[in-house]
């Protein structure tokens, strides 16, 4: 987790407001709506959009392919997209493909590394209980397929990994360990420094699902020491349907190709096709170009930002939400290290997690209920799931304490 | 008990008293006070066999067919949806296999909680629908033959 610097400038969040216009609607006939659902989507500000509309206005042609004037701009803007996405990463371009999102690039790392469980002597992939569905049934299919065994370092009771069993579990004969950078459920930000020297200490490589952290925090894949880094657009303001796989040179170079198509092959004949070097061997067919250009963009937006101020904004955001939760009679909150995530989930006893979900966004709060695709992790710690608010830059106080006014009104009549 | 009125009348009447109300707060207040009034479930029945697939909230709904009539008995353990169950089972109660059937397709939106709720899948109300025209079709073959 990142330092919370006391001295940090204050964010002005009115003005990042102005830039989101779908933070300026009403739901339900005249009510503002108050979006606390960021750790699903996060909205998107108008440079991101106007990126988007600009390319089909301007510049609409395939990339790489075309010697026209529109598909070399078009090449241009996608590689320098990626050359974006790298440099605020600390990674090269080379090592940037191009996913749908976060859970195409876990797919997409699990099929290709599958074949490190076909020989050798390391059979077992290490994960944690509280990944996102995205980072087990993948690992299950190799599973399946291979004989691989899946190892799952446990949550306590405050949502934090128990690193002694990590220790004990990661050992001479794993593979893959592939940890969740911050917890889409519990808010807790996990040790990557510590579990990828764990992890590279027994020769095994490292991955991390950085879905949740890559809006929040800076991220800079050289100094985590992972091996392979993934994260979906739309989680840090940018476009749905793109979304990223870091994967390190080196380990680039050793894996088979994903899908097979256009883009990703140096020449092809009936007997033999010859594939392409770096991403774009991991891209076949036309890529989703708006897409990558409209996360560059996001990117740019977000790095425009004090991070030091963006986290101290969070941090308060979420002390807000867990001490005005924990001063709440029956609702217990799940896990107690939640940082400047601004992910808190909670359970009230007696009210079940759907009724109060429908009962905020009756008031227009819009708040994720449910299990969160974590159905491990969720039962753990409620029976009926749980509720689910995630604050992001843009979000202000008054939202939060509107929030709460909805919460006491809502369980006034549910309990 | 069996209405006397069509499906298509009750669920019109139904729609319009959840329209005629002032916000969506009371419309829930409304859809839970039916959720009080559905007779106790039978605790036998409370099995996986007879779990509506599809909701986010556990939803319970088992058919018994008598003189020709399907009965439901049904149960939620969240309250809004338990309401929604039983607003559903007041409208299809006691009616012929064949009644079910004839039923139009669009009682979701006929009831006015398209925007906020059938089509949001966590609320099931769509499952619930299409759980009792199985039911119905099933019931269907069995009395014809």
């Amino acid at each position: 987790m990142h330092r919370v610097e006391p001295s940090a400038p204050l964010l002005d969040v009115a003005a990042l407001r102005t830039e989101f216009p779908i933070l300026h609607r009403t739901v339900h006939g005249g009510k503002p709506l108050v979006y606390l659902d960021n750790a699903a989507t996060t909205q998107k500000p108008n440079v991101v959009i106007d990126t988007i509309a600009d390319f089909y206005r301007n510049h609409n042609a395939n990339a790489h392919r075309a010697g026209h004037v529109l598909g070399s701009e078009v090449t241009t803007m996608f590689e320098s997209a990626r050359r974006r996405v790298a440099e605020s990463i600390g990674a090269s371009a080379e090592e940037i493909v191009f996913t749908r999102g976060t859970t195409e690039s876990l797919n997409l790392l699990a099929a290709t590394m599958s074949g490190r469980f076909e020989r050798g002597h390391r059979r077992n992939i290490v994960i944690s209980e509280m990944e996102h569905h995205a980072n087990i049934v993948p690992w299950q299919m190799v599973r399946d397929r291979t004989g691989a065994e899946i190892r799952v370092i446990p949550v306590d009771d405050h949502g934090l990994l128990d690193m002694q069993v990590a220790e004990q579990i990661i050992d001479d004969s794993t593979a893959i360990v592939s940890i969740v950078h911050v917890s889409n459920t519990l808010g807790t930000a996990n040790d990557v420094h510590r579990l990828s020297a764990m992890a590279h200490g027994v020769g095994a490589e490292f991955i991390v699902d950085a879905a949740q952290s890559i809006s929040g925090m800076n991220i800079d894949v050289n100094e985590i020491g992972c091996d392979a880094l993934v994260f979906s657009a739309h989680k840090v303001y940018g476009p749905m349907g793109i979304g990223v796989a870091f994967i390190r040179g080196r380990l680039m170079e050793s894996l088979p190709p994903y899908q097979g198509g256009g883009s990703m092959i140096t020449s092809v004949t009936f007997d033999k096709t010859t594939y392409a070097e770096g991403p774009l061997r991991f891209e076949a067919g036309t890529p989703n170009i708006e897409g990558a250009i409209g996360l560059a963009a996001a990117l740019s937006w977000r790095d425009s930002l004090d991070m030091s101020s963006v986290i101290a904004h969070k941090h308060a955001l979420t002390l807000s939400l867990t001490s005005g939760l924990a001063s709440r009679e029956g609702i217990r909150l799940h896990g107690t290290h939640q940082g400047h995530s601004g992910i808190v989930s909670f359970s009230v006893d007696g009210v079940h997690s759907q009724d109060l979900g429908l009962m905020l966004d009756a008031h227009g709060v819009a708040v994720r209920t449910g299990h969160h695709c974590t159905m491990p992790l969720t039962a753990r710690f409620s029976t009926s799931g749980s509720v689910r608010v995630s604050a992001a830059v843009y979000t202000s106080t008054d939202e939060v304490d509107f929030f709460f006014s909805a919460l006491d009104r809502a369980l006034t009549v549910l309990r | 008990m069996q209405s006397t009125k069509t499906i298509s009348e009750l669920t019109d009447e139904i729609g319009a008293m959840l329209e005629a109300l002032p916000d969506w707060e009371e419309r829930f207040g409304a859809i839970m006070a039916m959720g009080k009034e559905l007779a106790p479930y039978p605790e036998e029945f409370r099995r996986e066999d007879f779990i509506v697939k599809g909701c986010q909230s556990q939803v319970w709904l088992y058919p018994q067919l008598a003189d020709g009539r399907i009965h439901f008995s049904a149960d939620s353990d969240a309250l809004i949806v338990k309401g929604l169950v039983a607003l559903v089972v007041r409208i299809m109660q006691d009616r012929t296999p064949q009644e079910i059937l004839a039923a139009p397709k669009d009682i979701a939106e006929r009831l006015g909680l398209v925007q906020h709720l059938s089509q949001n899948r966590s609320s099931g109300l769509a499952s619930m629908l299409k759980q009792i025209r199985l039911y119905a079709v099933a019931f269907s073959m069995r009395t014809s033959s």
